[in-house]
């Protein structure tokens, strides 16, 4: 059980944080409200119009959600490399070269298939 | 060697020497991703007008060279023994994967062939997927004669799965190779030329459901990991064998679960009843080359990693397993047969006879022995054979020229008297798959039920028979109607085979028959040399203390 | 050669002294190399391709016959050799190898089938002389022979499984073999399924076999069937028997025969009567280990036997067809063998006896009907015929000749070997036996009716012929067959049972069984044998009665309810669709119905949906995968309780 006791304090910890600094936002900010404080993103910029039923996205936005999925599954692969260079030596350098090497060929596809032009 | 679950946490998690990896070993595998990355590569750099061919050919060159290799790596294995295990026990080299691989790679050569005919420019596959079925766009481009030459790569990376899947000696690196065999043909199964609300119809139905089995089969690993503490093949076996963590030996709640949800996703990708409603659907909708595809490649690695997960991982747990697995093979081969004899349409009547044809096979796993495994293994390709011969004749039947094909059954009467050879082809993939003596059907199914006979499972079999009974009927109806009834009112256009065409109901026809007159050769290499396990164990007919022995997973 | 079957197995020596046995395969190769020359040939083999197959078929003849001299050379005790060719298929601890037994059982039967089907062969030249398949006829002929031989030679029940299918494929081609008809393509059709039922339970036999015995060669399943226990034996045997039925037209599987006569009357001849109807009596006899084993399943097939000898003679008492009167006597005639079957070593080598005499007469009556035919413009209605004699000499002496001996005129062929059967019935003792022998009695009185009744509506009588019959006799290779076969039924019961030769012949195939001292005057004088002839006066006159002396109308008069219920093949249709055929789609339909409208819901309205917006489309397929999904759960559901049940 105690092997776990690092990881339950770290949660505990933020866990607090969160209650404690939104329950000491809410008690101690001031409270104005206007207009462009009342919409989304406080920004007074407007989001896109939703058609009525919840109609669909164009595709474009997969394409590019798809090559963002790509690029964040590499890093998740590249830090924990990283972290062990020298332990895996060679055999990991080799490996995450292949790797890179493989998610760039996708990338060329969709760049030459013209994937990323948005019109 | 058998680490429960606190002891697993506890030690470090990343290994921090570097794994030998036998690449030889891995050869197929490698070959044909290679060649599927180079396609991908092609698809970029490479003119329009040159791709098809370039495709075709490194796909083709990639598979043969794979299947060489596959051919060669027999030589590898230590004389005797079970097989070897690649890149930290994730991947066995052993008899049961050289045979699954290389059968594999001849349904998927067979599938190429099929897949790269043309016919007036024309494949089987959608000009520009992208365009709205029916739209001006689309128009645009059949006139402009684009097409898809994406299909290429796409099978050899659906390949390279199927390849990896009966392989796997872990449950990870098998759900893995289930999700890369998968996803291309989800998307291969959309591509049909004609007809394509009803393909992109299977695709999504595919994919849902696919994505569905997946997660039950994921949940199913979680479970066994919680049990045995480790996803190896070789593990599980261990921890059942010491009776494991649960209360009951062999058992325990979590390990039976895990079965079953591992099984069931299985058992979706085999397509037995209850998880078959996919494959009527999916069949007819596919491209027909794809479907073929399908219903051998596929089915060829379902049953590979089925048998290596059963007989290795719970081959402790037989007992447990086996009752579950006699009341799905009992459904699989009477409802899918019963179902099949009002079927109209050639693919839907063929992805049902598809169907009974994984119960035929379950009864031989339930069989849980090396009869069982040699069984399973001949019926599998001697099937592949006949299938894709079947589905090649199915892509020369139209309903105009140029046009699509005319599945409906009924209009196929009268075939025999126009093109004899054809019809005559057909006849004998149809003789295959009811069983009939002389044909690799009649030997398949005689090596399957004399596993489960031998293994007591004699009811079973007498299900079984009378099965392959009715199968026979809606076999017999079809080839009746092409000789012996009048040819009907719109006679569809039968065309000519091209060469790659006729080369694949060819080898079908040399095959079924010459497994069907000397399968000794075949099957006497699928029987595990007598001997070869411990004498002093007997548990397991042919000296084989479990199951698990009959693969390597170590 | 027939006179020293039983003595002096050393007096003949033969020359080519074991080659012939070694090269049995031969004798199957050479109908089927016929077969495939005639069938892969195509069009160039037109001229000569019916010459080839009567080639092939004699040489198999001759083989045969070299292997009966050879096998005659042999000690008694050495008469059951197994021939290896080679290895077919091992399936772990089960090894099937491609074997020929030669002993004398199937010997002969191999015999039986080459030489009557040579003759047919030669028959067939000069009957379908005009038809313009002719090539494709004959090339399914030397098949059915291969398949045949494969059936009688086999030494395992694998190898008898693959002639029995075989026999069936080319039988079923050949009774289809005019499909411009669509009566014929029915009647193939229908000989198919009924066959159907009969060999599955052929195969799960097989299957049963291999479970108890490990093994499904001959000599060792039969060395261990006393071991078995009789539960086991008596489940093998009636699903063996169930397979007999199907082959050899027994009740209850019994309605295919009489359609059958579809096909060229040559096929009814060689095929559904002479040959392979006799399938069943083989694998009867020849699994007489194992229903000895099995006195339940023994008492079955004596009831079997006795039922269809029965209901067989009363069809063909009603039948105007001249083909279906004889059909019905086959059906009839194999009821003798299969109640002899039954009876155990005692009725063995009377039932083959039978089989072997009937083969010669009953081919010789349908060659002499095919005869009648082709000289009246294919009218098949017996009310169109009578006085025939006289246009047709030759055929009436022939088919006179097979009329006789079917009836068990005494000292020709039918009287012996019928003689033999009555006599065992009698002998096997108790009530059984007392049924079973009157049954027996009873079928040779109907036989003598509905045979005269045959002869007489035929041959004699006034002309009732239609107006542009020119009735003529058929060419000489088509007499000449019958008069060889007409010869047999004179000479061969006499040269058999004369002496138990063939009884004692056959012992090193089916057993010893008991044999008082043979004598021909105990034979003439026994109560059986004059009560048999008594039957079979009685009959004969009650049909001159009818048929002779009062005129035959050219239609069908109305008759009893008994006449109706014959005519109607004593309702075996009604009674298969009633009990099979209609339960059969009322399950069909609803297991469709729950996979369609259950599972895919609206399975109809894919082909609606395809037209239809891509959003209603898109509405009915979440629809449809919905539901898979659902059934997907429910089998997970289902897959999960099965294995919690191990937790209880």
């Amino acid at each position: 059980m105690e092997l776990y006791a690092p990881i339950f304090v770290l949660g505990g910890i933020g866990a607090a944080f969160v209650v404690v600094s939104m329950i000491a936002g809410s008690l101690l900010g001031p409270k104005r409200y206007n207009r462009a404080k009342l919409q989304s993103y406080e920004c007074g910029i407007d989001p896109t119009p939703q058609p009525v039923g919840g109609g669909r996205f164009t595709i474009k936005y997969y394409l590019t959600a798809m090559l963002f999925i790509v690029f964040d599954i590499e890093v998740i692969f590249l830090v924990p490399w990283a972290v062990h260079l020298d332990a895996l030596g060679v055999f990991g350098l080799v490996a995450m070269v292949l790797f890179l090497v493989n998610v760039s060929i996708a990338y060329a596809y969709e760049w030459r298939r013209g994937g990323l032009e948005w019109e | 060697m058998n680490p429960l679950p606190h002891t697993a946490l506890a030690a470090p998690v990343i290994t921090t020497q570097p794994p030998q990896i036998d690449y030889a070993l891995l050869a197929p595998l490698l070959v044909v991703f290679a060649a599927g990355v180079i396609g991908v590569l092609v698809e970029a750099f490479v003119p329009r007008p040159r791709r098809r061919a370039v495709q075709f050919t490194l796909a083709a060159l990639a598979l043969v060279a794979a299947f060489v290799l596959t051919v060669v790596r027999v030589a590898l294995l230590p004389a005797g023994g079970a097989g070897l295990t690649v890149a930290s026990a994730s991947i066995a080299v052993d008899r049961p994967t050289l045979f699954f691989q290389g059968t594999i790679l001849v349904m998927a050569i067979a599938s190429l062939l099929l897949i790269a005919e043309h016919r007036h420019g024309e494949s089987a596959f959608a000009a520009q997927a992208a365009t709205v079925p029916g739209s001006e766009e689309e128009r645009a481009h059949v006139l402009a004669g684009s097409q898809h030459t994406e299909v290429y790569p796409l099978v050899l990376f659906a390949v390279l799965g199927m390849l990896m899947f009966p392989a796997s000696n872990d449950f990870l690196t098998m759900f893995i190779a289930l999700e890369v065999m998968s996803l291309p043909l989800y998307l291969l199964c959309g591509l049909a030329r004609r007809r394509r609300l009803f393909s992109q119809e299977a695709a999504v139905k595919y994919f849902l459901l696919g994505a569905f089995s997946s997660a039950f089969f994921l949940f199913g690993i979680a479970m066994v990991y919680g049990y045995a503490g480790s996803v190896n093949f070789a593990v599980i076996h261990d921890t059942v064998a010491a009776g494991g963590a649960g209360a009951l030996p062999g058992g325990g709640p979590l390990l039976l679960l895990g079965i079953a949800l591992v099984g069931v996703g299985l058992l979706f990708k085999v397509g037995a009843v209850p998880f078959h409603s996919w494959k009527p659907d999916v069949y007819q909708g596919a491209p027909t080359p794809i479907t073929a595809l399908m219903a051998s490649g596929t089915l060829v690695a379902a049953f590979g990693a089925l048998l290596r997960v059963f007989y290795v991982a719970f081959g402790g747990s037989v007992a447990e397993w086996r009752p579950m697995m006699w009341v799905v093979a009992v459904l699989t081969m009477v409802l899918a047969a019963v179902v099949a004899v009002t079927q109209r349409d050639i693919k839907r009547l063929l992805a049902y006879s598809s169907v009974v044809h994984a119960g035929f096979v379950l009864t031989a796993v339930v069989a849980a022995s090396a009869e069982g495994l040699a069984g399973a293994m001949f019926y599998l390709a001697a099937y592949g054979f006949t299938t894709v011969g079947a589905f090649a004749v199915v892509t020369l039947v139209r309903v105009h020229e140029g046009g699509a094909e005319s599945g409906d059954i009924a209009s196929w009467a009268g075939l025999g008297r126009t093109s004899p050879v054809l019809a005559g082809s057909l006849a004998l993939f149809l003789l295959a798959f009811a069983g009939i003596p002389l044909t690799s059907g009649f030997i398949g199914k005689f090596a399957v039920f004399e596993a489960a006979v031998s293994a007591g499972a004699t009811p079973l079999v007498v299900v079984g028979v009378l099965s392959s009974a009715v199968t026979a009927f809606f076999y017999v109806r079809i080839i009746v109607l092409m000789f012996f009834a009048e040819p009907a009112e719109a006679r569809p256009r039968v065309l000519r085979p091209g060469r790659l065409t006729g080369a694949v109901i060819g080898v079908g026809v040399v095959a079924t028959l010459v497994l069907g007159v000397f399968p000794g050769p075949v099957l006497d290499r699928l029987s595990p040399a007598p001997g070869a396990g411990t004498a002093e164990a007997q548990s397991v007919p042919g000296g084989f203390a479990t199951t698990a022995d009959l693969f390597a997973n170590r | 050669m027939l006179s020293y079957l039983a003595a002096e197995p050393h007096a003949v020596t033969a020359a080519a002294d074991g080659v012939v046995h070694s090269t049995a395969w031969l004798m199957i190769a050479y109908p089927l190399a016929g077969a495939a020359v005639l069938l892969l040939g195509g069009r160039r083999t037109n001229a000569w391709g019916h010459w080839l197959a009567v080639a092939m078929s004699l040489a198999a003849f001759v083989w045969a016959a070299l292997s009966l001299v050879q096998l005659l050379g042999l000690d008694p005790a050495e008469r059951s050799r197994s021939v290896h060719v080679y290895e077919w298929l091992t399936a772990g601890s089960l090894t099937i190898d491609i074997n020929l037994l030669i002993d004398p059982l199937s010997i002969t039967f191999a015999l039986l089938i080459t030489g009557v089907g040579s003759l047919i062969h030669i028959y067939s030249v000069g009957y379908m002389a005009e038809d313009p398949g002719r090539r494709r006829f004959f090339g399914y002929l030397n098949l059915f022979v291969a398949a045949m031989l494969v059936l009688v030679l086999a030494d395992n029940f694998v190898l008898l499984f693959l002639g029995w299918e075989g026999v069936g494929l080319a039988s079923y081609l050949l009774i289809g073999f005019w499909q411009h008809k669509p009566s014929a393509a029915v009647a193939a059709k229908k000989a198919f399924l009924i066959n159907r039922v009969g060999d599955m339970g052929l195969l799960i036999a097989i299957m049963l076999m291999f479970g108890t015995f490990g093994t499904l060669a001959y000599a060792p399943v039969f060395a261990s069937a006393d071991a078995a226990g009789s539960a086991v034996t008596t489940v093998i045997g009636l699903l063996l028997l169930l397979g007999a039925c199907g082959k050899s037209a027994q009740l209850p599987l019994q309605a295919w025969l009489l359609d059958a006569m579809e096909g060229p009357t040559p096929v009814s001849a060689l095929i559904h009567a002479a040959t392979m109807v006799t399938a069943g009596v083989y694998l009867i006899v020849r699994s007489g280990p194992i229903f000895e084993a099995a006195p339940t399943a023994q008492l079955v097939v004596t009831i079997v036997g006795a039922a269809t000898l029965l209901a067989g003679a009363v069809i063909g008492c009603a039948k105007d067809d001249i083909k279906k009167a004889l059909a019905g006597s086959t059906m009839s005639q194999i009821g003798y063998m299969t109640l002899a079957a039954g009876l155990g070593p005692i009725g063995y080598a009377a039932a083959i006896a039978h089989l072997v005499t009937h083969g010669f007469f009953k081919a010789g009556l349908f060659l002499g009907a095919g005869s009648v035919m082709h000289g009246m413009n294919d009218e098949v209605d017996m009310r169109r015929y009578g006085g025939l004699r006289t246009a047709m000499p030759v055929t009436f002496a022939t088919f006179g000749i097979g009329y006789l001996a079917i009836i068990g005129f005494p000292f020709l062929s039918g009287w012996w070997t019928k003689e033999g059967i009555i006599e065992a019935a009698f002998a096997s003792g108790g009530v059984t036996g007392q049924v079973l022998g009157w049954a027996a009695l009873l079928g040779a009185g109907l036989t003598a009716f509905y045979m005269s009744r045959v002869m007489f509506m035929t041959f004699f009588g006034e002309r009732r012929w239609a107006a542009d019959a020119h009735p003529h006799e058929s060419p000489r290779s088509m007499t000449l067959p019958m008069v060889v076969l007409a010869v047999g039924s004179v000479a061969l019961g006499a040269v058999l049972v004369y002496g138990y030769r063939f009884a004692l012949f056959l012992e090193p195939a089916v057993g010893a069984a008991e044999h008082h001292e043979f004598s021909l005057a105990t034979l003439l004088t026994s109560w059986t044998s004059l009560t048999a002839l008594a039957f079979m006066v009685a009959g004969v006159a009650f049909a001159w009665v009818r048929y002779a002396r009062a005129p035959v109308p050219r239609t069908a008069p109305r008759g009893s309810f008994v006449t109706v219920a014959a005519r109607n093949e004593l309702y075996g249709n009604t009674l298969n669709e009633e009990l099979f055929m209609r339960p059969g789609q009322a399950l069909t339909a609803a297991a469709v119905s729950f996979d369609e409208k259950v599972v895919d819901g609206v399975v109809d309205g894919v082909a609606r949906g395809v037209r239809d917006s891509s959003e209603g489309l898109r509405r009915m397929q979440t629809g449809f995968a919905r539901s898979y999904a659902l059934s997907m759960l429910f089998g997970a559901a289902v897959v999960v309780a099965l294995l919690g049940v191990n937790l209880v």
